[in-house]
């Protein structure tokens, strides 16, 4: 059935707001929750938002393994500020996704039904106390290089909370790093502990970057709208090349023989990444995979009568909001 | 005057404990707000212990190299978390106490002034968290009908622990059966607010080798200070 438009929506409309956007994309402007955008740029922040706030509450459990063993009260009480802080993470970036339509309850549902992704680094197991420094140290590191970029993307919601997170995520990557140098500047078994959490943490985090520039499906129209900045090849790069100097520090090396500084490139090489991995994890098959998911899933069904008696309680007494979100 | 070492044990044992249970949520809260606000809840507790524990010594030594009978926390504290009721059950009962006697021992109930400055700065924190535990009760009571059973099930559950929380401690200079009637008719009201009745079973176990204070503690307890000493204790001499 064809529907005949009046003549002003088909003509001067919708193409005065896509070029009022292009012009704001071009003049480095933000784009606001009450702009008009074209329903592919909605639609890839809203994917890309949520897998980030699902990365962070997933994220919460490889390191929350270690709350109720932490060797010393001050580490503990790091470890429980630091994984508190990803949750906040989630609340800002489901908050932000809102802002696109996307409410949270939707976006939930799509991770636990496994139609959403989150970052593969968190289907790793977290096997020792040191795992916790090289999760701060380099996941978070990583997760730094990719998002400061981020306080400058084009969605102005999503860059504001990232600056928020970004100022987080550097505290957690300094705790890691001096978790770490603590280790490896203690006893014998610590040093060694500190060395293998590196040398199992050293290549997923490398992957956190996404594949490389050829094989990256989004990123060329990502790019263009300016929610990225960088490609995933240079960003890499960036991170090898900050981590280098400070696994040194550190006192710990890092697993890959071909790693050294090109003089001519200005960057340190280093070996080929076992993609074949990198797409076994993503494609489910990792390490911690059906565990993460598992544990998200029971967490949100056992959680289903506290929320329904929140929303309950709030109909008969009129409150605001119904879903136990005041109470905290 | 130095703060009188059973009470600061005692009372940083409590944080210590409640907090390394409250530390289990993590990852596990019903809804994001709530991971939150437990963990505000279990840092707070954290922050409290280690002041407390450092007025009596190390604070590592204390927390991770001390046997399970030389903890001298209420029995309270050491329950597991059940579910979500079970948790602002326990978390309803222990707030309004450490709310009362912190509200005493700011106010003259130790004469050892750094015990009376914590408490000071830490009643600020607990009337917090028993404002959390309050609203979700009123919540849970007067939500749904399963709601309501759990939370029910849950205040029951935890009753039988509550009468030790005003045995004296030895070295605070605190009517203990003024704080138990306050706190009573706390609790009280905020139950028949939730539409919920106060318990009424026994509030202590008629054993006499006595409880928590005495280094008395329930089986679960040896369980979390094994996983809690663990790591601690397989380096000896090593710093973190
Ligand atoms: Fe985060
Ligand atoms: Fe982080």
């Amino acid at each position: 059935m064809t529907t005949l438009l009046p003549e002003t929506d088909r003509g001067g409309g919708p193409g005065a707001h896509e070029e009022a956007f292009d012009a704001a994309i071009a003049a480095d402007e933000r784009i606001e929750p009450r702009d008009w955008m074209p329903d592919a740029y909605r639609a890839t922040l809203v994917r890309q938002i949520a897998q980030h706030a699902h990365s962070e509450i997933i994220g919460m459990q490889p390191e929350a393994n270690w709350i109720t063993r932490a060797p010393s009260l001050r580490r503990k009480a790091i470890l429980m500020a630091k994984v508190q802080d990803e949750a906040g993470h989630g609340l800002y970036l489901y908050s932000a996704a809102e802002t696109l339509g996307a409410s949270r309850d939707e976006l939930l549902d799509k991770l636990h039904s496994g139609r959403q992704k989150y970052s593969s680094i968190f289907n790793y197991p977290t096997l020792t106390w040191a795992d916790v420094g090289a999760i701060g140290w380099l996941v978070d590191g990583a997760a730094i290089t990719n998002q400061v970029p981020l306080c400058r993307c084009s969605y102005g919601p999503y860059a504001r909370a990232m600056v928020r997170v970004c100022k987080e995520e550097s505290f957690h990557q300094r705790q890691g790093y001096e978790l770490l140098l603590a280790l490896s500047r203690g006893t014998e078994a610590q040093h060694a502990m500190a060395q293998d959490a590196v040398d199992r943490w050293w290549w997923p985090s490398l992957m956190m970057f996404g594949p490389p520039d050829d094989a990256s499906k989004h990123s060329a129209q990502s790019m263009a709208w300016k929610i990225k900045r960088h490609s995933n090849d240079e960003l890499r790069q960036r991170f090898v090349d900050i981590c280098v100097p400070q696994a040194e520090s550190l006192g710990l090396t890092l697993p890959d023989p071909e790693l050294r500084w090109n003089e001519e490139r200005g960057h340190y090489d280093f070996g080929p990444i076992d993609w074949s991995e990198f797409h076994e994890v993503l494609r489910g098959n990792g390490p911690c995979n059906e565990q993460r998911l598992d544990r998200r899933r029971r967490a949100h069904e056992e959680g289903a009568w506290v929320r329904e008696a929140a929303a309950a309680y709030a109909r008969k007494h009129g409150e605001q909001d119904g879903d136990g979100r005041t109470a905290a | 005057m130095s703060a009188p070492r059973t009470a600061v044990l005692a009372l940083g044992d409590d944080a210590l404990v409640l907090s390394h249970r409250l530390g289990e949520w993590a990852g596990n809260a019903p809804v994001l707000e709530e991971e939150v606000a437990l963990a505000n809840i279990a840092l707070d507790l954290l922050g409290q212990a280690r002041t407390l524990l450092s007025m009596a010594g190390d604070e590592d030594e204390l927390a991770y190299l001390r046997e399970e009978r030389a903890f001298t926390n209420v029995q309270l504290v050491e329950q597991p978390n059940g579910d979500f009721a079970h948790t602002i059950a326990r978390q309803l009962y222990f707030s309004a106490y450490q709310e009362l006697l912190y509200e005493r021992l700011a106010g003259g109930g130790t004469d050892d002034a750094e015990l009376a400055a914590l408490a000071a700065k830490a009643v600020k924190e607990v009337a917090y968290h028993r404002d959390h535990a309050e609203h979700w009760t009123l919540r849970l009571g007067d939500g749904t009908e399963a709601s309501h059973r759990r939370m029910k099930d849950a205040l029951e559950g935890l009753w039988r622990h509550t009468g030790e929380l005003f045995r004296p401690v030895e070295g605070l200079d605190v009517d203990w059966a003024g704080l138990d009637e306050e706190w009573t008719r706390r609790i009280t009201a905020v139950l028949e607010r939730a539409t919920l009745a106060v318990p009424e079973g026994p509030r202590s176990s008629p054993w006499a080798a006595g409880a928590g204070r005495q280094g008395v503690h329930t089986e679960p307890f040896g369980r979390m200070l094994a996983e809690m000493q663990h790591l601690h204790r397989s380096h000896p001499g090593a710093s973190w």
